[in-house]
């Protein structure tokens, strides 16, 4: 298949080869998990227990509520201890409502859905339904609630399923094993996915630096006509929606609309997975891999872990530190977050848990721009950071948002290439920030006034109805007063 | 900017390559060129280029110190090394210390900390500091000399050189003029070209340096070899170098080609004059120079045609620096109609139509 060059990009250190060859390992199951009801983006879960219940492994603790949400299961059986707010896993630190199950050690599992034995047979809203019933969410790292993801087919005719296994991010290996080590369920996945979407085809797209995971999945993509596999160039950020689907299909984006106008659908290779375990096995989303690495974690590994399991447990399966980190990072190390704490738990979302040492992160601090233009030259979306970043700098975010800042991807690719270290996707996730917030209370004003104006034509209206009416009835009773005149005259 | 830097984003990598690393790459591509042109000019010459240095580094200390911040940090980014550096190129070798004093405080406190420091300059202070002094000073900054090789009969000795840099002791032999300034002399005496190109020296003494000019009109092999080292090392790009040097080319080639008698050759104008220097370390300089690449290769094309206007048709025989000054305040302006096209936008920055044909039921 011929593919397609994307813009710009970077080609950071890689740093795979910590965790690579690592095969996933499970976790032993922690004491005590810590389930947060929001993992996703979209409505928080509403709990379904409370302190003192006890639950079984697989139970549903919190349903999803609203049109964008997921439920969240129980990952072990054992007894609510609290529903109360802990840290989450969030920059901010903030806490969040978070159900605390203490582990029984039975394990045991809850009553699961029946497996549908023939997903193909089966119509797309039973699979979509008991993908929105097992709390499956994006597991690249953005979360987004997967049944939704899957409605897309029923206003859009859909081409292609894409199946993101670039896994661009440096460092995080949990894609590549999941794909080495499982790719009949991955695959398996995608092509249930794609029948729930309507999608003739699906398209895996792997990053040349991972062989033995593109062999793999060629393998398990060779029974199938439909499924086709193609190695992409290792090129950041790859595995971003729209410049993946540039890549595969020629086709670019349009700003505001999703790759789906395209025709293109785009989930995860770890999601797959869990879908096909839903699906398959009646299995709710308990469980992800993710990458513990970072040149400051003495064994980096590849773990299979039960959400909700905190990360300081995580560190300590892989030997601890071997020294101070200067960063924790949720994540990978350029689209990930700041991790505000080793108490925050796994997430659905987690992809990795990265301890890097202060060489790895090589922070200093920001110099005056130099006007290299390599970040123009860099920015895979066509923008010019250095403007962006000098209009922000200065509040003017109208001019930031006429250079296009909302269409920043924050992919990171400028500020990491920076020699003059500038943080410029700081700038932008502000401006977006604010711009956001702005655009919100112009919308609230907005509706307010309309809301005012329909009150004042209503009250327009009825005013002129009334008057209407009055005339009416003045007209009626002049007439019946000249009628009655005239009856008078003509008596 | 109110929001705190302790959340602050990713990415929580960065790459090797900082500010101080691109100078000295700079500096060290120029390093061939200058040892070889310091040895061919001499004594004298070694001491102009220490003191243009010196007194580029002085000027910028005492300018970051005034502004209260730390000198040493500033000044290890090595940009006033290089700023000194490029003038001292561009001076007369034999020039006395005080052209590379003045011409240090107008590359400096004037052109550089006046609009506010590094990155923040409209204009390449090297080259403004050069057109300053060659204004007010055009006799000093046109008395060129013949290569004097160090150790060579004839050549000043350290005493010797000190007399000439320092003590205003200007000997005879400096009557030479570069090619440039010869053929337009001549030309002015209504000599045509190809005759005075008959005394000019022959290409390869050109492309090796023995001539007179500055330092870094000299040698222009190795100016070229330094310039390729920075586009491996990926420092610059092809997109300037290579549109000044073709443009200038093209109007020497097609000009030549129509009259013969009034227009030096294409080949003649890439090799004479300070078109190397200009073209890979001049133009190229990011603080002044558009930053997209459609803009600099625009920039490179008015460089180049500007050149060739201003050495045929201008009072000065070399226009690189006054091209390059010209083109330096247009950058701002290419910059804006040069943006690239964004993700998903037509190039006026709307949404890209959708085609109806997919996606849509
Ligand atoms: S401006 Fe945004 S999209 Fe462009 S490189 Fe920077 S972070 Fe990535
Ligand atoms: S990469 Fe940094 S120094 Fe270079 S132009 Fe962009 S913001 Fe300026």
């Amino acid at each position: 298949m011929r593919l397609f060059p994307i813009r710009g990009g970077i080609h950071p250190d890689y740093r795979k080869e910590l965790a690579s060859e690592q095969a996933i390992v499970v976790l032993p199951m922690p004491t005590e998990l810590f389930i947060p009801l929001q993992q996703h983006i979209g409505a928080p879960a509403e709990t379904l227990v409370a302190a003192g219940d006890l639950v079984k492994k697989g139970q549903m603790i919190a349903r999803s509520q609203g049109a964008v949400s997921a439920p969240q299961h129980a990952p072990t059986s054992g007894r609510i201890s609290a529903v109360t707010n802990a840290p989450a896993p969030h920059p901010s630190g903030l806490a969040q409502l978070t159900i605390i199950l203490e582990a029984d050690g039975r394990d045991e599992w809850a009553e699961l859905p029946e497996p549908i034995a023939d997903p193909f047979a089966a119509t797309p809203q039973a699979i979509k339904d008991r993908v929105a019933a097992s709390g499956i969410v994006g597991m690249g790292g953005a979360a987004f609630p997967s049944a939704v993801k899957l409605n897309l087919g029923i206003q859009l005719k859909l081409e292609i399923l894409l199946i993101n296994g670039a896994e661009c991010e440096p460092y995080l290996t949990c894609d590549d094993r999941v794909m080495r080590e499982h790719a009949d369920e991955v695959v398996d996945g995608a092509r249930i996915m794609a029948h729930a979407l309507g999608a003739p085809k699906v398209v895996v797209a792997i990053e040349d630096n991972k062989p033995q995971a593109l062999a793999a999945m060629a393998r398990a993509a060779s029974a199938y006509g439909n499924v086709e596999v193609i190695g992409v160039p290792v090129q950041y950020p790859m595995g971003s929606e729209r410049h993946l689907t540039q890549a595969i299909t020629g086709r670019e984006t349009p700003a505001k609309k999703l790759t789906a106008d395209l025709g293109v659908v785009v989930h995860n290779v770890a999601t797959a997975r869990a879908v096909r375990d839903a699906v398959r096995l009646g299995r709710p989303l308990l469980s992800r891999v993710l990458t513990v690495s970072g040149g400051a974690v003495r064994e980096p590994k590849n773990i299979e872990v039960p959400i909700g399991t905190r990360v300081s447990e995580l560190i300590a399966f892989c030997g601890g530190f071997n020294s101070e980190p200067s960063r924790l990072v949720n994540g990978g190390p350029m689209m990930g977050q700041p991790l505000p704490s080793l108490e925050v738990p796994v997430v659905k979302g987690t992809s990795g848990i990265l301890a890097l040492t202060p060489e790895e992160v090589n922070d200093a601090a920001p110099g005056p721009c130099i006007r290299c233009g390599t970040c123009v030259t860099i920015c895979p979306c066509g923008l010019s950071p250095l403007e962006m970043a000098a209009f922000i700098r200065n509040d003017k975010l109208d001019a930031a948002a006429r250079l296009g800042v909302q269409d920043c991807v924050s992919c990171g690719s400028c500020s990491w290439i920076c020699p003059s270290h500038i943080p410029l996707v700081h700038y932008f996730n502000y401006a977006k920030g604010m711009l956001m917030e702005q655009n919100r209370e112009e919308r609230k004003i907005e509706r307010t006034k309309t809301l005012a104006e329909e009150h004042a034509t209503r009250i327009e209206r009825a005013a002129a109805a009334k008057q209407a009416a009055m005339a009416a009835k003045l007209a009626a009773g002049k007439e019946k007063g000249g009628a009655a005149a005239e009856e008078k005259a003509s008596a | 900017m109110t929001t705190a830097i302790q959340t602050r984003s990713g990415p929580f990598t960065h790459t090797a390559n900082t500010v101080q690393k691109t100078m000295t790459a700079v500096l060290w591509a120029l390093v061939p060129a200058t040892l070889c042109d310091l040895y061919l000019f001499g004594w004298p010459a070694i001491l102009l280029f220490a003191v243009t240095v010196g007194a580029c580094c002085f000027a910028e200390a005492l300018c970051v110190m005034a502004a209260g911040r730390p000198a040493a940090s500033t000044l290890s980014d090595g940009s006033a090394v290089l700023t000194g550096w490029l003038l001292a190129m561009s001076l007369p070798p034999w020039a006395p210390w005080w052209i590379g004093v003045i011409g240090a405080v107008f590359a400096i406190p004037l052109a550089k900390h006046a609009y506010g420091g590094l990155g923040q300059n409209v204009f390449n202070p090297a080259m403004v500091a050069r057109v300053a002094v060659l204004v007010s000073f055009p006799v000093v900054m046109t008395a060129w000399v013949n290569p004097h090789p160090l150790f060579s009969a004839g050549a000043p000795g350290l005493a010797d050189a000190i007399n000439i840099t320092f003590g205003g002791k200007q000997p005879d032999t400096m009557s030479a003029a570069s090619a440039l300034g010869y053929i337009k002399t001549e030309l002015s005496r209504g000599i045509p070209v190809s005759a005075s190109m008959q005394h000019v020296p022959d290409m390869m003494d050109m492309a090796f340096g023995f001539r007179a000019g500055s330092l870094g009109e000299t040698s222009a092999l190795l100016i070229l070899a330094g310039g390729l080292f920075l586009m491996v090392r990926r420092v610059i790009s092809w997109h300037i170098p290579l549109t000044v040097i073709g443009s200038l080319f093209i109007m020497g080639t097609l000009f030549h080609a129509v009259n013969p008698e009034r227009f030096t050759s294409g080949l003649f104008h890439v090799f004479s004059g300070a078109t190397f220097l200009g073209a890979f370390f001049i133009a190229t300089d990011y603080v002044t120079s558009p930053v997209s690449k459609l803009g600099q290769l625009w920039f490179g094309i008015g460089v180049g045609v500007l050149t060739w206007i201003i050495r045929n048709f201008a009072g000065y025989p070399e226009g690189m620096a006054f091209a390059v000054l010209l083109m330096n305040a247009l950058a701002p302006i290419i910059d804006q109609y040069t943006r690239p096209r964004g993700f998903g936008r037509t190039r006026r920055g709307e949404p890209l139509p959708l085609n109806d044909k997919v996606g849509q039921k």
